[in-house]
């Protein structure tokens, strides 16, 4: 009788074990990625570390933080550098490949006003696609030779696509797919890691000293960082893809880039791009 | 005095030493050393970490040993080596230590 008391006893508690087990959600380990904390998190170090910066402008980099700098490129915005690379661009994207087809059908819109939603993760492939290696994509499928990642095509198109984008706020999403949160997950890892002999992450630069010269340039937020691009800078007398600004970064602290549209590249444009979801893309955009 | 006598006895064996000139690094010297920073280039180059100083003092020896000055091929590549190898380290240690940077 007891024996049976005892037996009825412990099924009841499995029987709660399970129902607590299965009713409520499951348990965060304490190091699973968390996107959406992520972005919160990220978003308040800014806006914390500037009080004075309105959370749109971030996305005007080191104009947001640098009053001088600010006018001067309030005048130059006047007739903006990039306005030849975002005519051509309108116009390459306009003129048809040989098979008569267009880089419209092969984006969603016609191509038009999509920018925000790049990069996308393609459950298909199992892997991120950026607007750039989208549009080389896209040319190859109709036959046409792939541009170069870092030159003045490819930073035309993406000028203009980025333009028909203005003011529409990046909506990267993370499907629930656990290859796209790896994806996620390691483009974070890239942009905390220490490489190159210089020992900088990119965080050293843009999350740790935004607003801060570095010889004579001044570092822009990470927050942002990816809206206002394709840039034009003064630099590089010329412009520049966001394929272009990771390889620069990496050479400029004495680490050997990797190449183009590299998985870690890609993925390092998710995270950067999902973390700033919400704030308008500017691009085309200008800098020193 | 015996102490003295000792001192002398010292130099006497040593100072003919520094006298001899150190031999010249050969062609065999400078593919030995070559080889072990390629090797390192190579691990820092799956580890998806190389250095371009590592590359440029790769390039400087071979440079060096085709112009057939093997004492600074062997001293270049001797530092390619060293600096692939502190880019491994970079790269292993990191593995863990980017979660100190996070945001959180």
């Amino acid at each position: 009788m007891r024996a049976c008391a005892l037996f009825s006893s412990v099924l009841t508690a499995l029987g709660f074990a399970v129902f607590v087990a299965t009713a409520l959600p499951p348990a965060r380990a304490a190091d699973a990625p968390d996107p959406a904390a992520d972005a919160k998190a990220f978003r308040d170090y800014f806006v914390k570390k500037f009080p004075k910066v309105k959370l749109d402008d971030f996305v005007n980099g080191p104009y947001s933080m640098n009053e001088d700098m600010r006018k001067q490129w309030e005048e130059k915005e006047q007739f903006p550098p990039y306005e030849f690379a975002l005519e051509a661009g309108k116009e390459m994207f306009a003129t048809p490949f040989k098979n008569g087809k267009s880089y419209a059908d092969c984006f969603a819109n016609g191509g038009i006003g999509v920018r925000q939603n790049y990069p996308m993760f393609d459950e298909k492939e199992g892997k991120v696609v950026t607007l750039e290696l989208a549009l080389n994509r896209c040319r190859e499928a109709n036959g046409e030779k792939p541009y170069s990642y870092v030159k003045d095509e490819m930073a035309s198109l993406t000028a203009y696509m980025a333009f028909t984008s203005r003011g529409k706020p990046f909506d990267i999403k993370i499907p629930a797919d656990p290859r796209a949160l790896e994806a996620y997950q390691e483009g974070k890892r890239y942009f905390y890691t220490r490489r190159g002999q210089l020992n900088f992450s990119c965080a050293t630069c843009h999350v740790q000293s935004p607003g801060e010269r570095i010889r004579a340039e001044t570092l822009a937020p990470a927050l942002g960082i990816l809206n206002a691009m394709p840039i034009y800078r003064s630099e590089w007398s010329g412009m520049g893809t966001i394929s272009r600004r990771f390889t620069t970064c990496n050479s400029q602290i004495r680490g050997v880039p990797l190449e183009p549209q590299s998985d870690e590249y890609r993925n390092l444009e998710y995270y950067l791009s999902y973390v700033s979801n919400g704030l308008p893309i500017s691009g085309p955009g200008a800098r020193p | 005095m015996s102490r003295t006598i000792g001192a002398i006895a010292l130099a006497a064996v040593l100072l003919p030493a520094t006298l001899i000139p150190a031999r010249a690094a050969s062609d065999a010297d400078f593919k030995t050393a070559y080889a072990a920073a390629d090797a390192a280039e190579k691990q820092a180059g799956a580890l998806r970490n190389q250095w371009t100083t590592t590359e440029a003092a790769l390039a400087a020896a071979r440079k060096a040993a085709e112009a057939g000055d093997f004492d600074q091929a062997v001293a270049q590549a001797r530092e390619a080596e060293a600096l692939a190898k502190a880019s491994i380290f970079q790269a292993t240690s990191e593995k863990e230590a980017w979660k100190a940077l996070e945001i959180k």
